[in-house]
């Protein structure tokens, strides 16, 4: 049967074909969809983790207790989970297992752009890189193979245009057959002690060399004689932009990006003219080409940066342009909070408070966009509450003061905790703020363990933040409605100006929870013409269901007014009106 | 280089239902026997900035994003998203846009104003430029919010999938209880022309 995937939908159904019998991920774009739909396939125990290192663990279990598991992750997760994965490489597996790494070229959705390949020459494990949904499947399914062939994890490469992408797939059945997962003690291969790794190390070696061999005559590997002048190794998508590009010309294509085929490639380079390596990010395979004494053209022509596309391709070969139709300068259309979003009015009070904030990854990271301004460091997930403690052990005592870390209830629960520890174990003065909209928002809604439930929809235990908080020995720990500005602000002055550590917590669900227990939407407000002066003062939050309308006289004058399809009845431009002039429509 | 592709786009604002039109008009294709390809992003743009979807179809799709201007078909939610999409089209190519404005940040808090006249420039530069009130005549064929499908309608008649792979799409895509009201608002789109 023949349907519609995006790469991700592939990819989970790759992992069901495959019998897999666990997947476990952190959210994360564009990696995401891929856990949402395992989902789908009752014989695969789905679950949220709350970080990706946690992810990997539980999959390397299910791998050891005899099954196959799926484990999820965009590029930067698989910072966080490096250090099972390089271990992983040398004890192997049980059950296959397969890492997806999702990258980000071109940062549509990431804070960098780094190339996961670069993992796993690094972590010295197998990876494969399709290029459309049929082989994302198809990939799939081949990489829990290798794994249990190769007694190695396998790595699967994505990017957000192949995540992303959708296109024509052929379904298939799953697997049956594979072995019960029971238990089987084997420590000499699964405890890591010096003494076993010693042993496992030149396994590992080994079966890097044993791949490239058989990559030569792997079907993934695929030599494409057309026009000999020109011979392109692609893979990945690029593979797709070079068909488009150009055409006839000879194409190395690589399904295994790590350990590369050297046989192949020195057989291509041999019947072509001119060779050139076509990859985004990274000159992965160029550099390894060019080691083994081949001349080729890569980065020369193609940038390091961002994300590869037909007309960037046709410029590196100088190829014709279709001419272009003149687009004129058009005001920008960047993201924003939603209307009644309640990060919304702790963004403003610390803009008015003027606090440093160090900040985190989350929908909260726009709180940086003008009006709102007030996001000073963004660097990695849970990094908001160490930086505040170091800029603590440098700044002027009353600098201190005006440190606030800001993280979101997912983002504390996936690597902000250790933080909080340090902040409390060396009293570092800095205030943290812990967003708690009971849910991971940016991504799309994940539950996480604080939320109550599972990603299978199960209820479950949701974990208490303040007395988690309080467990870790933080003495000053307060409460807040964020919907309530004078709360808000009082509030967090107060703790700004004490001399050490201190957490508030916003107790308000995001908009969007889609329980119908959770957001209840208040009565929409409108806008009194005859009382608004003009003031501008509730613009400041940036809300988009506010409008200003001009006056259209031509002069500065105007007044506000509420969408009221857009708004949600948060209050909070209300308690801004010093004039009365916006209230609920009852 | 085989030509017989078709190149959408399919732009407007995070949140405007871009995405299960573009669903709605793969699905299309497929039925009609094509290869078929999309890609856009998500994440970031689905908090009301700016969205594109690239769909392909045709005997054999490689790229899935549509090559920088050779567009066939630019088909608009938003008025200046569409303006801000004409470099992705091929010159001659086609433009079925809705006469909807939503404004951006800088415009809502008084900075800047939503430009004027976009219509008349775009249809300076694209002869063929359809405008069409789709939640006008959404509301006609019994609910605004089929405006969506009203613009499907009107792109169809300018793509070589027969009628009835749009209704098998339509059947599939959308949810029973709005499926006839979503089949009136397609033909609506199909006939304004």
């Amino acid at each position: 049967m023949k349907t519609i995937l995006s790469g991700n939908e592939a990819i989970a159904r790759g992992a069901y074909e495959a019998g897999c019998l666990v997947a476990c991920a952190y959210p994360g774009t564009p990696s995401t969809e891929i856990l949402q739909n395992t989902l789908q396939y009752k014989e695969i125990n789905s679950s949220w983790a709350p970080n990706e290192k946690v992810a990997l663990e539980v999959a390397i279990g299910a791998s050891f207790g005899g099954g196959r598991a799926l484990c999820t992750m965009k590029h930067v997760g698989v910072n966080v989970a490096a250090d099972p994965l390089f271990t992983l490489a040398y004890t192997g597996v049980r059950g296959g297992l397969v890492l997806v790494a999702a990258d980000d070229p071109e940062m549509h959705s990431s804070q960098n752009e780094q190339d996961s390949r670069n993992y796993a020459r690094f972590a010295k494990v197998p990876m494969l890189e399709p290029s459309d949904s049929q082989e994302c499947k198809e990939f799939t399914r081949l990489a829990f193979e290798l794994s249990e062939q190769y007694d190695a994890p396998v790595m699967l490469r994505s990017s957000t245009r192949i995540s992303h992408g959708k296109s024509v797939v052929e379904l298939g059945e799953r697997v049956t057959g594979l072995p019960v997962p029971k238990l089987e003690k084997n420590p000499a291969k699964l405890v890591m002690l010096p003494g076993n790794a010693r042993v496992r190390h030149p396994l590992v070696e080994q079966k890097l060399v044993d791949l490239s061999k058989a990559a030569a005559t792997m079907p993934i590997n695929r030599l494409e004689l057309r026009d000999k002048t020109i011979g392109i190794i692609t893979a990945g998508i690029c593979y797709q932009y070079v068909r488009e590009v150009l055409p006839n010309a000879s194409t190395l294509k690589l399904g295994m990006v790590h350990p590369l085929p050297h046989d192949l490639i020195r057989e291509f380079a041999a019947k072509v003219d001119t060779l050139y390596v076509i990859e985004e990010l990274d000159p992965f395979i160029e550099d390894q080409v060019k080691a083994m004494g081949i001349p080729a053209i890569g980065k020369e022509i193609i940038s390091l940066c961002g994300e590869l596309t037909p007309g960037r391709l046709r410029a590196a070969f100088k190829l014709p342009q279709p001419s272009e139709s003149s687009v004129e300068k058009l005001p920008g259309r960047p993201p924003n909070m939603c209307p009644g979003c309640p990060h919304r009015g702790v963004f403003y009070t610390l803009n008015q408070l003027k606090a440093y904030v160090t900040g985190d990854i989350g929908c909260y990271t726009l709180g940086f966009m003008p009006p709102l301004s007030a996001m000073d460091t963004c660097v990695c997930m849970g990094a908001s509450i160490g930086m505040a403690t170091g800029v603590t052990k440098v700044v002027s005592d009353e600098e201190k003061k005006k440190v606030v870390a800001v993280i979101g209830d997912s983002t504390f629960l996936h690597t902000g905790l250790n933080g909080l520890m340090d902040m409390v174990y060396n009293n570092a003065p800095a205030t943290v703020i812990i967003l708690d909209n009971s849910i991971t928002a940016m991504t799309g809604r994940q539950d996480n363990p604080a939320s109550g439930f599972t990603l299978m929809d199960d209820p479950t235990h949701a974990i208490n933040i303040p007395l988690l908080c309080k467990a870790l020995g933080v003495k000053n720990i307060r409460v807040i409605n964020p919907l309530d500005l004078e709360e808000t602000r009082r509030v967090i002055a107060e703790e700004m100006e004490r001399p050490e550590p201190s957490v508030i917590i916003t107790n308000k669900p995001c908009v969007l929870i889609k329980r119908d227990d959770v957001f209840q939407k208040g009565p929409v407000y409108a806008v009194d013409a005859y009382k608004c002066t003009g003031c501008r003062a509730c613009l400041k939050i940036g809300c988009p269901a506010i409008e200003w309308l001009p006056a259209g006289d031509g002069s500065k004058k105007g007044k506000a007014n509420i969408d009221p399809l857009l708004c949600t009845g948060c209050d909070v431009c209300r308690q801004l009106c010093k004039f009365d002039a916006i209230g609920s429509v009852k | 280089m085989s030509r017989q592709i078709t190149n959408i786009l399919l732009v407007g604002v995070g949140g405007q239902g871009i995405l299960l039109a573009s669903e709605i008009l793969s699905e299309a294709a497929m039925l009609a026997g094509f290869d078929v390809k999309k890609s856009e992003i998500h994440g970031m743009s689905q908090r009301g900035g700016s969205v594109v979807s690239h769909v392909r179809y045709g005997t054999e799709i490689n790229s899935p994003i549509v090559p920088e201007g050779e567009g066939d078909i630019l088909f608009g939610f938003e008025l200046m998203e569409t303006a801000r999409s004409l470099s992705l089209l091929k010159p001659g190519g086609s433009v079925v846009a809705n006469d909807l404005q939503i404004s951006p940040p800088s415009v809502l808090m008084g900075q800047e104003l939503y430009p004027e006249g976009l219509a008349a420039r775009i249809k300076a530069q694209f002869s063929d430029f359809l405008l069409v009130d789709g939640q006008k005549l959404a509301t006609t064929a019994g609910n605004a919010k089929a405006a969506n499908t009203v613009l499907l309608g009107a792109v169809s008649k300018r793509l070589n999938i027969p009628e009835e792979f749009w209704m098998k799409a339509l059947e599939k895509m959308v949810p029973a209880r709005a499926l006839e009201i979503n089949k009136r608002a397609f033909q609506m789109g199909r006939e304004f022309q």
